[in-house]
C-alpha cells in the first residue's frame, strides 16, 4: 500500500470513527447496514476473489452463525461472546463438509456454485421445519431497553452496534490484507488464475481451497452473530434465502472481486443506491411495490455492463493508488 | 388394488405429467447452457412473464393457452435472440460471476416489472373442458395435466428433430461441441448462439403457457422456478436434452410423493437433496456427457 492510499485510508477511518457524533440514528442504521455488507463481502471475497471458488450459498454460513448464537442465548442464556465460538465452529464445519465433498470430487466453477445454492436451500427448508428453533415462524431474542449498553450480552444502542461492526470491519480488512500477501494468498491467486498450473507447481490445491472456504465460512458466521443480536429476529425464509446470498456477493462484485477495497466500496455504493432509490420513489410518489428494486436492477445492469471488473479498479487508477 | 395403492399410482402419474412440463422448462435452460455456455439465471423469471402474457391473451381475447402458445413462443424466441445478441454476447468470455451478475440484474428487472404491471396477487387460468378427469379403470387422470404433458413432450420432440435433422440445428450442435472448429468452418457463431438462446426461451414460453393450466402464479415465483430448472438439468445432465425431460419427470414424481408422504412444504427439500447427491456422485448428471 503506497502513501497516497495510506492517507486516504486514514481519512476514511477517522470519518467512520466520528460518524455517530455527526449523524442521527436513521443514518447510523444505514451506516451499520453498509458496514455489515462490507464485512460479509470481504468474507465472501476470500473464497471467490482470492481463491476463485464461486459460492452462491453464503447465506448458509450466515444463517448457521446467527441461529447458533441466538439459540444458545435464548435457550440457555449463553451470551454472544461465548456463543460466537460455537457459531464459528459449526459454520466452519459446514463449510468444511461442502469443501471436502466438492473439492475432493473435483467440482468447480458453475457446478460448485450450484452445489452451494443447493446446500443453502436444503438447510433453509430444514430450518423451516425445525421447531426447536422456531421453524418458519421465526426465532426471537428478548428485546430490552435500547438506551442502556450491555456489551456483555450485546444489548444496547445503535451506536454500540455501529462501533462493533466498525471494529469487525477494521479487523477483517487487516486480516484480508495480511492473507492476500501471505503464502496462502499467493497460492490462492495461483489457483484462481490457473488451477492446473498451480497443481503442476506442486501446490496442494485441495488443501488451500479448503482453507479458503473454512476462513470464509468462519468470518461469515461472525456477521451472522452480529445480525442475530442487532435485529433480534431470525426467519429461515430471510436468513438462508438465496436472495441473502446474492446480497452478500453484490458488494464485492460491484466494487471489484479480489481487491481489498472493492467489497467496502461496493457496499457503500449499494447502500447509497438503495437509499437514493427509496428517496426517489417516495418523492415522486411511485409507491408501487417493485419500483425501488427495478431502479436497483437497472443500475446493477449498467454497472455490470460498463464496469465488468467492478468500480474499484477503475477508481484506483483514477486516484493513482495501488489496488 | 387397495385404496392406498391407487392413490399412490394417481399421485405418481400426476407427478410424471407435471414433470414433463417442468422438463420442457429445464430443456430450455439446458439448450442455452449446452450451446452458449451461459447459465441463464433469469430462466424462471422469463417463464413467469410468458405465463402472464398467455393469461392476458386468454382474458382479453379468449385465446386458450393451447393456441396462444404459438405466438408467445415466437415472441419469446425473438426476445431470447435479442437478449443474447445484444446484451449477453460480450459476456460469453467473461468470468462466471460476471455472467451471473448480469443475468441476475436481468432477472431482477423482469420480476419487478412484472410486479409493477400485474401486482403481487396470484392468478390462475381455468378452462372448462379441463375440469373433468379421465377415468382409466380405478385411476383418475387430470385432463389439464395430460394435455399439458402431451404438448410439452411434442415440443421437446420437435426441438430434438430440429437439432437432429436441419442444417441450422446441426450447425448449433457443432458450435456446442467445438466453437473454435465451428468458427473455422465459417459458421456465424454469434448468430447461432442467439438462435440457441431464442430456442431455449421458446421452450420456456411453451412450458409457461402449459403451466398456467396447472398452477397459480405470482411474480415472486420466478426465482423458485429458476432453481427448479437448475435442479432438473443437474439431475438430468447439463446440456443433455433427453436428460432434461427425464430429470423433469423424476423431480415431478419426487415432489408429488414427498407431498403425499411427508408435508408439501418440505417437498423441494428432497429435490435439493437429490441434486446434491447427483452433483457428488455423478456431477455430469444421469444422462450428461463426460465433463
Amino acid at each position: 500500500v503506497n502513501r497516497r492510499a495510506g492517507s486516504l485510508l486514514a481519512i476514511l477511518g477517522a470519518l467512520l470513527l466520528v460518524l455517530p457524533i455527526l449523524v442521527d440514528n436513521y443514518i447510523l442504521s444505514i451506516a451499520i447496514l453498509f458496514l455489515f455488507f462490507a464485512f460479509t463481502g470481504q468474507a465472501w471475497n476470500i473464497l471467490m476473489g482470492f481463491a476463485g471458488q464461486l459460492s452462491l450459498g453464503h447465506s448458509l454460513y450466515l444463517g448457521i452463525g446467527a441461529y447458533t448464537a441466538a439459540a444458545l442465548f435464548s435457550h440457555f442464556g449463553i451470551g454472544p461472546w461465548a456463543g460466537l465460538w460455537l457459531s464459528m465452529a459449526l459454520s466452519t464445519f459446514s463449510g468444511l463438509i461442502i469443501g471436502l465433498l466438492a473439492f475432493r470430487f473435483g467440482i468447480g466453477g458453475v457446478y460448485f456454485a450450484l452445489l452451494t445454492i443447493a446446500c443453502a436451500e436444503f438447510t433453509r427448508i430444514g430450518f423451516d421445519h425445525f421447531n426447536w428453533l422456531g421453524g418458519s415462524g421465526g426465532l426471537f431474542l428478548k428485546v430490552v431497553q435500547r438506551d442502556e449498553i450491555d456489551l456483555w450480552n450485546l444489548r444496547g444502542t445503535p451506536t454500540m452496534f455501529y462501533y462493533i461492526i466498525l471494529a469487525l470491519d477494521g479487523g477483517m480488512f487487516l486480516l484480508c490484507a495480511r492473507l492476500l500477501h501471505s503464502r496462502a494468498g499467493f497460492y490462492w491467486q495461483a489457483i484462481r488464475e490457473n488451477e492446473e498450473a498451480a497443481q503442476a507447481l506442486g501446490i496442494n490445491t485441495f488443501r488451500w481451497k479448503l482453507l479458503a472456504i473454512v476462513i470464509s465460512a468462519a468470518m461469515t458466521a461472525l456477521a451472522g452473530v452480529f445480525q442475530a443480536f442487532y435485529y433480534n429476529n431470525l426467519f429461515p425464509e430471510q436468513v438462508f434465502n438465496i436472495a441473502r446470498s446474492i446480497e452478500i456477493i453484490l458488494a464485492p462484485v460491484i466494487g471489484g472481486v479480489g481487491t481489498l477495497f472493492g467489497p467496502i466500496l461496493g457496499a457503500a455504493v449499494l447502500t447509497l443506491l438503495g437509499e437514493v432509490a427509496t428517496e426517489l420513489v417516495t418523492t415522486l410518489g411511485w409507491d408501487i411495490p417493485g419500483v425501488k428494486q427495478l431502479i436497483y436492477g437497472i443500475t446493477l445492469l449498467f454497472i455490470i455492463v460498463f464496469l465488468p471488473h467492478g468500480i474499484w479498479p477503475r477508481l484506483a487508477a483514477k486516484l493513482k493508488v495501488s489496488q | 388394488m387397495s385404496v392406498d395403492l391407487i392413490n399412490l399410482a394417481n399421485v405418481t402419474i400426476s407427478g410424471v405429467l407435471t414433470g414433463l412440463v417442468y422438463g420442457l422448462m429445464a430443456l430450455g435452460l439446458s439448450v442455452i447452457f449446452g450451446v452458449a455456455r451461459v447459465i441463464n439465471f433469469a430462466h424462471g423469471e422469463m417463464m413467469i412473464i410468458s405465463m402472464y402474457v398467455a393469461s392476458l391473451l386468454f382474458e382479453w381475447f379468449g385465446i386458450n393457452p393451447f393456441f396462444a402458445m404459438v405466438p408467445v413462443a415466437v415472441l419469446f424466441f425473438y426476445l431470447g435472440y435479442f437478449l443474447q445478441s445484444k446484451v449477453i454476447q460480450p459476456f460469453i468470455t467473461r468470468p462466471d460471476h460476471t455472467q451471473f451478475m448480469l443475468l441476475l440484474a436481468i432477472a431482477m428487472i423482469m420480476t419487478h416489472s412484472t410486479l409493477i404491471v400485474f401486482g403481487p396477487d396470484a392468478r390462475t387460468v381455468s378452462l372448462d373442458f379441463l375440469l373433468e378427469s379421465i377415468e382409466l379403470g380405478p385411476l383418475l387422470i387430470d385432463r389439464g395435466k395430460l394435455y399439458a404433458a402431451l404438448v410439452s413432450f411434442s415440443a421437446a420432440v420437435a426441438l430434438f428433430s430440429f437439432f437432429r435433422f436441419t442444417f441450422t440445428g446441426t450447425a448449433i450442435r457443432a458450435c456446442a461441441d467445438n466453437w473454435l472448429g465451428a468458427k473455422i468452418t465459417g459458421l456465424n457463431i454469434r448468430k447461432l448462439y442467439a438462435i440457441a438462446f431464442g430456442l431455449g426461451s421458446g421452450c420456456v414460453a411453451v412450458a409457461g403457457c402449459m403451466l398456467i393450466l396447472l398452477v397459480d402464479f405470482t411474480p415472486a415465483l420466478g426465482p423458485p422456478y429458476t432453481l427448479l430448472a437448475f435442479i432438473i438439468v443437474i439431475v438430468g445432465g447439463l446440456g443433455s436434452m433427453t436428460g432434461a425431460l427425464l430429470g423433469g419427470m423424476l423431480i415431478g414424481v419426487t415432489e408429488a410423493l414427498a407431498g403425499l408422504w411427508i408435508t408439501p412444504s418440505a417437498k423441494s427439500m428432497f429435490s435439493f437433496a437429490l441434486m446434491i447427491a447427483v452433483l457428488l456422485v455423478r456431477p455430469r448428471g444421469l444422462l450428461g456427457n463426460k465433463l
